[in-house]
């Protein structure tokens, strides 16, 4: 096995793109550590990215937040300005592992983990989060719900390695919203999941709204029915059920040692309205 | 050796107090040595081939390759341990367990291991191992292996107990049964009767600290086995069956243990550690992983029993009757029958009668869990309990204490109990401020009562005291939950000496005599009741070392806070000689001074529990929490009350984690789907309030100091307590443990649609 830590992205997108063997980038290491542990993957190459200049670094930019592939998530939990633009994907962030867990994973690795289940991932979507794929053949920028592709498995090529997610800047009445069910208090994994982003206008009608859940199919669904059943409505009761109904429908889950299909349809329903009902609140509404 | 035992009401210096435990720096610091943290020169790392069905002949096991890679030292089968068990059909199953011979009968069976000179090379060996295996059909539930279609598991098991003999196989080895008086008639004399039936799952001790030992045997028949156990005596006798070893040849030291709970009473690894140094000539360490520990390790068993309780309007049971199914793996044991004996054992019964049937499923083989089978009988009686006091429409505790056993009564199982702690547990949780306190919304109480045996047995002792005056304790019995500190404050008592000159350590098997393991709550019990013994021994020559500095007749000696005294006026002017003057002196009076002692710890004294919780339910999802907590329990006499309200808490802790979110997950495929602490769900400690506890002490009339065991009756009551709570919450019985937010949820839907 062979550790690299290069400092360019250039380097790491060669070494990766050259590597002949199985290959795996290092950031916090909370996935690829445990399962090097477990036997399940053996890489011949580990490639770490965190002393890649601007990897380590929250940026504000004009357009809004970039957020460099090896930024732990404890980072982002003190970022002032992304809390208070951005908290429904900060506390879906925080939610990960545990507090030793958070403060060595990040958003991308989570991304890229591919799982089903990961926490931030529902929330980003929900965000519109883009990322920026560097690869051998120069750079893109695609929204972060293309990157999974069914458990385990995304849509980057040999040798691309995401080197941030940009989140938009907020206009006014902005809010999101990010809840998971879990048997236990902490230190577990989604059974189901909801994260939501509104924007509403002065007088707290919807205007724009993205809805996604997370553990309801193969990959995180952004559910365009929900959204629409929230647009150009306040957050009364019937617009809450309709969203329960909707998002239990939309689900695609399976029964597994973490839960039963019945449990998810309907959890996934009751998320969605708490975490709508949350979102809701932080734009302003009342 | 005249000892006598009794209860003596004696007033206490050392004994109830609590001071730091000696073991206690080393452990914060990371000093302390368990399993996995002993080495030795030209060590190699075992490593365990485990089959991947749950039920499969074993047709041929080629090694050839796995041994012809570089780096690997020794390759084993079933063939390197030959069956030495001599018709001990007991440790045939052990022998079995250990290594697979014709067919694998669990996820997770070791059926070959290798030696190798680093984990790599060791993992890349088994994978070249080749294992042909014919798959058969399999069965991991307990109602399902009862069925007379279901796959068998041992064609050679037919029914014990029954009246007439089987003339067909079947996966139930034993039926067992318990009671007294007439449940036909008592029934009848019923006004209000409450028929039930309650599944359990599989849960396992869940202890941090993975199964370790290094293993060394040598050319000369001698060996050495460093291991994290319960019961290095024991281990010893096991292995050295096993291996063909003399026992004494045999030295079996134990690390620090972090945690056993039951699980680490039976051996698995070891005799497959020692096999293999055997066959390599050199040291092998052997550490389980956490996937293996769950696989093939000790869980408890799978449960199905059924309760059917009639009682008078008045509220005096008439009758009770209990059937309960345990799993025990793919072999023989006797779990229900443990269950059947403690079903009923907290109440004064007329009529009353328990049936144990024992269950082969394709698990793997079920070890002892804390108070083994009796929280899922508990669950099932004190659930029916509840529900029959609320159709009489009588207060829970007042039911309880009207029908509770007291001294006199004739147990359930047998015995007429002397001095006990139910109907004191239960009047303390009746006034206790818990029982008073208001409910939110969606927020439930529960209550249960808890029985369990303890144990006592063979039990060995030395006290050693040092030219400076300083005192080692050597005990036997492994310390797994603060016992050298409460050792050291019982031989501090007895010496008349101050905790701080005293250590105890855990000798190994070569250093004293054998000692039975720490179960049945007996290590504190046992060995303190040896400790007295010993330090009663020590202050004997004392005394005797005392009269020959006075040259006075040793008769006239007493001994005293620490201190020899010559008793009578005519010594008025001799002023008293302390432990570390008569020891100072020791090399001149007659050499080292030391007190020993060998007995069989007779009478433990049984136990009794009362638990109240609360418990929030959240209707939409199923999710609990568990609010408040509060255990009562009679310890007989606390001597180190800090370590006893541990055992309170932890077994409390360890009950809620079962009774909402700890199961084996089994597939259809008759493999294990979550053999890891992720889906494997114990409490965190976000999920734990802090529990509350109430030390009662009843002394145990067998005991110098009235000590009874503490360790394993705080989990009994909880999986009924917290099933009553979340019961009287969502508004629906919950008969299915774990209660899961799954399980609770489709309840509550059930309810809701009628």
């Amino acid at each position: 096995m062979r550790y690299i830590r290069p400092l360019s992205i250039e380097d790491a997108v060669g070494e990766l793109a050259k590597a002949v063997g199985p290959a795996a980038i290092l950031a916090g290491g909370s996935d690829l550590l445990v399962r090097m542990k477990g036997g399940f993957v053996e890489p011949e190459l580990i490639v770490d990215i965190k002393r890649i200049g601007g990897f380590s670094d929250i940026t504000e930019t004009a357009d809004g937040f970039r957020i460099g592939a090896a930024v732990p998530c404890a980072v982002l939990g003190e970022h002032a300005a992304l809390k208070k633009a951005w908290p429904g994907v900060v506390e879906a962030a925080k939610l990960i592992g545990s507090k030793q867990v958070q403060g060595r994973c990040t958003i991308t690795g989570n991304l890229c983990n591919a799982s089903p289940a990961a926490d931030s991932v529902p929330a980003l979507v929900a965000a519109g989060a883009k990322a920026v794929v560097a690869g051998p053949s120069g750079k893109r920028t695609i929204a972060v719900e293309t990157v999974p592709t069914g458990p385990g498995r995304t849509s980057l090529a040999k040798g691309e390695i995401i080197e941030a997610i940009l989140l938009d800047k907020r206009p006014a009445h902005a809010g999101d919203a990010y809840l998971r069910f879990i048997p236990r208090t902490e230190m577990d994994i989604a059974v189901v999941s909801a994260g939501i982003n509104l924007t509403l206008d002065d007088k707290g009608i919807i205007k724009t709204a993205r809805v996604a859940l997370g553990a309801a199919a193969p990959t995180v669904l952004l559910v365009e029915e929900a959204a629409e059943a929230l647009i150009g409505r306040t957050l009364d009761d019937g617009t809450l059920e309709r969203l329960a109904k909707i998002c239990s429908g939309a689900c695609r889950p399976i029964d597994d040692k973490r839960g039963t299909i019945e449990f998810r349809r309907k959890v996934a329903g009751v998320l969605a309205q708490r975490v709508a009902a949350t979102a809701y609140k932080r734009a302003g509404g009342k | 050796m005249n000892f006598d035992p009794r209860f003596s009401g004696r007033k206490f210096a050392s004994v109830g107090t609590r001071p730091v435990r000696p073991d206690g720096v080393d452990k914060v610091t990371g000093r302390a040595r368990y399993g996995a943290d002993f080495n030795m020169a030209g060590q190699l790392v075992g490593r365990v081939l485990r089959s991947p069905h749950a039920h499969a002949i074993i047709k041929k096991i080629d090694t050839s390759k796995a041994e012809k890679l570089s780096g690997v030292k020794a390759v084993i089968t079933a063939k390197d341990l030959p069956d030495l068990t001599d018709g001990d059909a007991g440790m045939y199953d052990v022998l079995d367990n250990c290594m697979a011979r014709t067919k694998a009968l669990y996820d997770g069976h070791a059926v070959a291991a290798v030696a190798a000179v680093d984990a790599r090379t060791a993992r890349q060996a088994l994978k070249l191992i080749e294992v042909d295996y014919e798959v058969l059909p399999h069965v991991t539930d307990v109602d399902e292996a009862m069925q007379h279609h279901a796959p068998l598991i041992n064609e050679a098991t037919f029914t014990e107990g029954l009246e007439e003999k089987p003339v067909k196989p079947s996966n139930v080895t034993k039926r067992s049964q318990f009671g007294h008086g007439d449940v036909h008639q008592g029934f009848g004399h019923a006004d209000h009767i409450i028929e039930r039936s309650f599944k359990t799952e599989q849960t396992h001790q869940g202890y941090i600290e993975p199964h370790a030992c290094v293993a060394s045997v040598n050319l000369d028949g001698t060996a050495e086995l460093w291991v994290c156990t319960q019961g290095h005596f024991v281990y010893r006798q096991h292995c050295a069956q096993l291996l063909g070893l003399e026992a004494s040849k045999l030295r079996v030291t134990s690390s620090e243990i972090g945690g056993g709970f039951g699980g680490k009473t039976h051996v698995w690894a070891e005799p497959v550690a020692l096999a293999l140094s055997r066959k390599a000539g050199r040291p092998v360490k052997l550490v389980m992983t956490r996937d293996e520990v769950f696989r093939a390790s000790g869980p408890t068993s799978a449960t199905s029993i059924d309760v059917k309780i009639g009682a008078r309007k008045d509220g005096t049971i008439t009758a009770a009757e209990a059937t309960l199914r345990y799993t025990s793996g793919p072999y023989a044991g006797t779990w229900a029958e443990i269950g059947a004996m403690t079903a009923f054992a907290c109440y004064k019964l007329d009529n009353v009668k328990t049936v144990g049937y024992e269950v082969l499923v394709n698990r793997p083989k079920t070890a002892a869990y804390r108070a083994p089978s009796a929280p899922m009988a508990a669950f099932a009686v004190e659930s029916a309990i509840d529900e029959l006091a609320k159709e009489i429409g009588i207060d829970p505790v007042e039911f309880r204490i009207k029908n509770a056993a007291q001294e006199g009564t004739r147990s359930s199982y047998g015995p007429v109990y002397g001095p006990i702690g139910i109907g004191p547990t239960l009047e303390a949780a009746k006034n206790h401020p818990h029982m008073k306190a208001p409910l939110k919304a969606n927020q439930g109480r529960g209550m249960a009562c808890g029985f369990w045996f303890n144990f006592g047995g063979q039990t060995c002792v030395d006290l050693n005291i040092g030219m400076d005056g300083s005192v080692s304790l050597a005990v036997g019995t492994v310390d797994v939950g603060g016992s050298r500190a409460s050792l050291s404050l019982v031989a501090a008592e007895e010496l008349g000496i101050d905790y701080s000159q005293l250590k105890a350590i855990v000798a190994d098997t070569s250093s004293l005599g054998y000692n039975d393991m720490t179960d049945g709550s007996r290590g504190t019990f046992s060995s303190s009741m040896a400790t007295i013994s010993a330090a009663r021994n020590a202050i004997k020559i004392l005394r005797d070392r005392a009269a020959q500095m006075w040259d006075v007749p040793v008769d006239d000696v007493i001994w005293e806070k620490g201190h020899a005294i010559a008793k009578g006026e005519k010594y008025g002017n001799l002023s008293p000689l302390s432990l570390k003057e008569i020891a100072a002196q020791s090399g001149k009076t007659g050499g080292p001074i030391a007190g020993h002692s060998e007995l069989v710890a007779d009478g433990a004294g049984v136990s009794f529990a009362t638990h109240i919780c609360d418990i929030e339910v959240d209707p939409q999802t199923g999710a609990t929490r568990v609010i408040r907590y509060t255990v009562v329990q009679d310890a007989g006499k606390a001597v180190h009350p800090t370590y006893v309200e541990g055992q309170y808490q932890g077994g409390a802790a360890q009950g809620i984690g079962w009774a909402l979110n700890e199961e084996y997950i089994y597939g259809k495929d008759g493999r294990l789907q979550n053999p890891g602490f992720l889906d494997y769900r114990i409490p965190v400690c976000s999920d734990l309030p802090m529990i509350d506890t109430q030390i009662l002490e009843i002394p145990n009339p067998n005991h110098p100091y009235g000590v009874r065991g503490v360790g394993e009756t705080s989990i009994v009551p909880p999986l009924a307590a917290i099933a009553n709570a979340v019961s009287n919450a969502a508004g629906v019985r919950m008969t299915h443990i774990p209660m899961s937010p799954p399980r609770i949820l489709a309840a509550i839907e059930a309810e809701r649609k009628g």
